[in-house]
């Protein structure tokens, strides 16, 4: 590094030559969110390649499908993205109910939206909490779990379980919700939309936050459609997709909800993103609770063994971090012949070796933070 | 004893009010390690959210002195929060070695104890305790943050029975790790405790 004092002028002309160096962030490290391996070649402070290693957390889960039954592959989906399982349940069942030709009662569908919803938003909390930790704020990690305990405790009132729930099945759901628990969710979202705006005074638009996250780990619309990326991290660019309304499910266009965009792709809108999207989802909460008719929540004749017919199908939902889809193809047996998950993190994480490149090093937290990947999600 | 006592009034002439308290070494030695176990952030999987909760607002881990740390050298319990993959057995062994001793170990959750959900995966070690001793052991899938404060509780009651006359250096720990220090020098269930060495949890 140090080749001693130059001339400004002979400085422009031959610069500053040091020597590169190669950092391992993970696999264990309190910022990547799980057990994530990044590679960094740095020259000086500017790292000059990045290399994301995965499969630290490879469990095998596609494997596994094909000697599990259907009915226990939705167990196994609760454990990708285990921040929001709800949505990983309700796109195996989507599937798998093509395969099977089941159609879902209206109040199952009703009660589908509504707890993806609730944990869309259970999720963008925790986004919200480890972000600010990410950048060196603790205290909102405390409001956010203050909030998001209130909503595993709804889910816990409904399926016993606080975050694998394995509550949507095929057919519909595991069990209607009772009076208490609607009441129960009204005073939530009652208690919670003050809150959203109690975030934003406390990091949304924080000036040390802004500096840190406005201008850093900047995504073009159109290198984030070439990455493929999907959910907040796409939206955040400008790209207006969501699965909601481009291929609605469950009944999604009877909604009335808006896709918040950003404008320059970079971590603060990604941030922003998801933080409206939370006001977007409590709306659908509201709505959802207002369009449950009493009915049957299970549609009638779901086999305990099914072996559908031999075929394929695929589904796919707007999960919490993107396009998640699943490709389920049966041979008439008991269980999957194959089963492919098109994991949006995944995907979110690979443009990484792109995006950190030019960066300093006290900026890739931030980046990798501002994905909001979850790597049981990446490595299934 | 009577020596010491006959010697005290000279060694304590500088203690405030001139008070004493006796102890023995083991007590005092065994209380600052149990009252401040300070596990490393390090999570796996689905448990690493559990864990993250039982930090936060509601179940407030620092008020039993357990505050969480970046660094396996600052860190005297390593909470295994999660599926242990192939891939990262090696990582946690490492990490495992990094640790300052005496070092003890928390499995948390039905992956880590024995491969849980993933008990037939080609990529899944099935069991923690195969590459680290296991102090505690929690059930669960996830276990709820009040189990894993209670393993925090079952730990402290183990550490309060370590002695250092039978694990006094940090050879013994090192070649036969934490578990074994209860014991002695063969592992055998002390008066008093009931399930051995060996503590389920859940």
């Amino acid at each position: 590094m140090n080749k001693g004092a130059m001339a400004p002028d002979q400085e422009q002309d031959t610069p500053l030559k040091s020597d590169s160096m190669f950092i391992n962030l993970g696999p264990q490290h309190p910022s990547t969110h799980g057990v994530l391996r990044v590679g960094l070649t740095i020259d000086g402070e500017m790292i000059t390649k990045a290399v994301p290693d995965v499969g630290y957390l490879h469990r095998g889960t596609s494997k596994l499908a094909e000697v599990r039954g259907y009915h226990h592959c939705v167990v196994l989906t609760d454990r990708w993205d285990y921040v929001s399982a709800m949505p990983n349940n309700l796109v195996f069942c989507l599937a798998a109910e093509r395969l099977m030709g089941l159609n879902v009662p209206p109040r199952g569908d009703v009660l589908r939206v509504l707890m993806c919803e609730l944990n869309r938003i259970a999720s963008h909390l925790l986004f919200f909490g480890t972000y600010g930790i990410d950048i060196g704020a603790f205290t909102p990690f405390l409001y956010a779990f203050r909030e998001r305990e209130m909503i595993l405790d709804l889910f816990e009132m409904v399926s016993g379980a606080r975050l694998t729930y394995n509550y949507i099945r095929l057919g519909g759901v595991m069990v209607d919700v009772t009076d208490e628990w609607v009441a129960k969710c009204r005073e939530f979202i009652e208690y919670f939309k003050p809150r959203l705006d109690e975030y934003d005074t406390l990091l949304t638009y924080n000036p040390i936050f802004m500096a840190r996250t406005e201008k850093v780990g900047l995504i073009p619309p159109q290198t984030a459609v070439n990455w493929g990326l999907s959910g907040p991290n796409l939206r955040g660019s400008g790209v207006n997709y969501d699965v909601r309304k481009a291929d609605p499910y469950c009944g999604y266009e009877q909604y009335d909800f808006e896709i918040p965009l950003g404008k320059t792709g970079s971590c603060w809108d990604r941030y922003f993103c998801r933080v409206s999207e939370m006001r977007q989802s409590v709306r659908i909460v509201l709505q959802a609770l207002d369009k449950l008719a009493p009915g049957p929540v299970m549609a009638p004749g779901v086999a305990k063994v099914p072996k559908p017919q031999p075929g394929e199908a695929y589904a796919h939902v707007e999960g919490a971090r993107g396009d998640l889809g699943i490709f389920l193809v049966s041979d008439g047996q008991a269980s999957p012949y194959r089963m492919h998950v098109k994991a949006p993190s995944f995907m979110n994480l690979a443009i990484l070796q792109e995006l950190l490149v030019g960066n300093k090093v006290s900026d890739v937290i931030a980046i990798l933070g501002s994905t909001d990947i979850v790597l049981g999600e990446v490595d299934r | 004893m009577g020596i010491v006592i006959e010697k005290l009034p000279g060694i304590t002439k500088g203690l405030p009010g001139g008070e004493l308290l006796l102890t023995t070494a083991d007590y005092f030695v065994d209380l600052g390690r149990r009252a401040s176990l300070w596990p490393m952030t390090f999570g796996l999987a689905c448990c690493a959210i559990e864990m993250m909760g039982s930090y936060a607002s509601r179940f407030d881990f620092d008020r039993m002195g357990v505050i969480p740390r970046a660094s396996p050298r600052q860190a005297d319990v390593m909470i295994v929060a999660g599926t242990v993959c192939k891939k990262m057995a090696e990582p946690i062994l490492e990490i495992y070695h990094q640790m300052p001793e005496p070092r003890f170990v928390i499995s948390m959750g039905s992956c880590a104890n024995c491969g849980g959900p993933y008990y037939d995966s080609y990529s899944v070690l099935k069991g923690v305790d195969r590459i680290v001793p296991v102090d505690v052991y929690i059930a669960g899938c996830p276990p709820r943050p009040e189990a894993l404060q209670y393993a925090v509780v079952k730990l402290q009651e183990k550490i309060a029975r370590m002695k250092l006359s039978q694990a006094g250096g940090a050879s013994l720990q090192q070649e036969r790790g934490s578990r074994d220090v209860v014991g002695g020098a063969a592992p055998q269930p002390l008066p008093g405790s009931e399930t051995g060495p060996r503590i389920e949890v859940g």
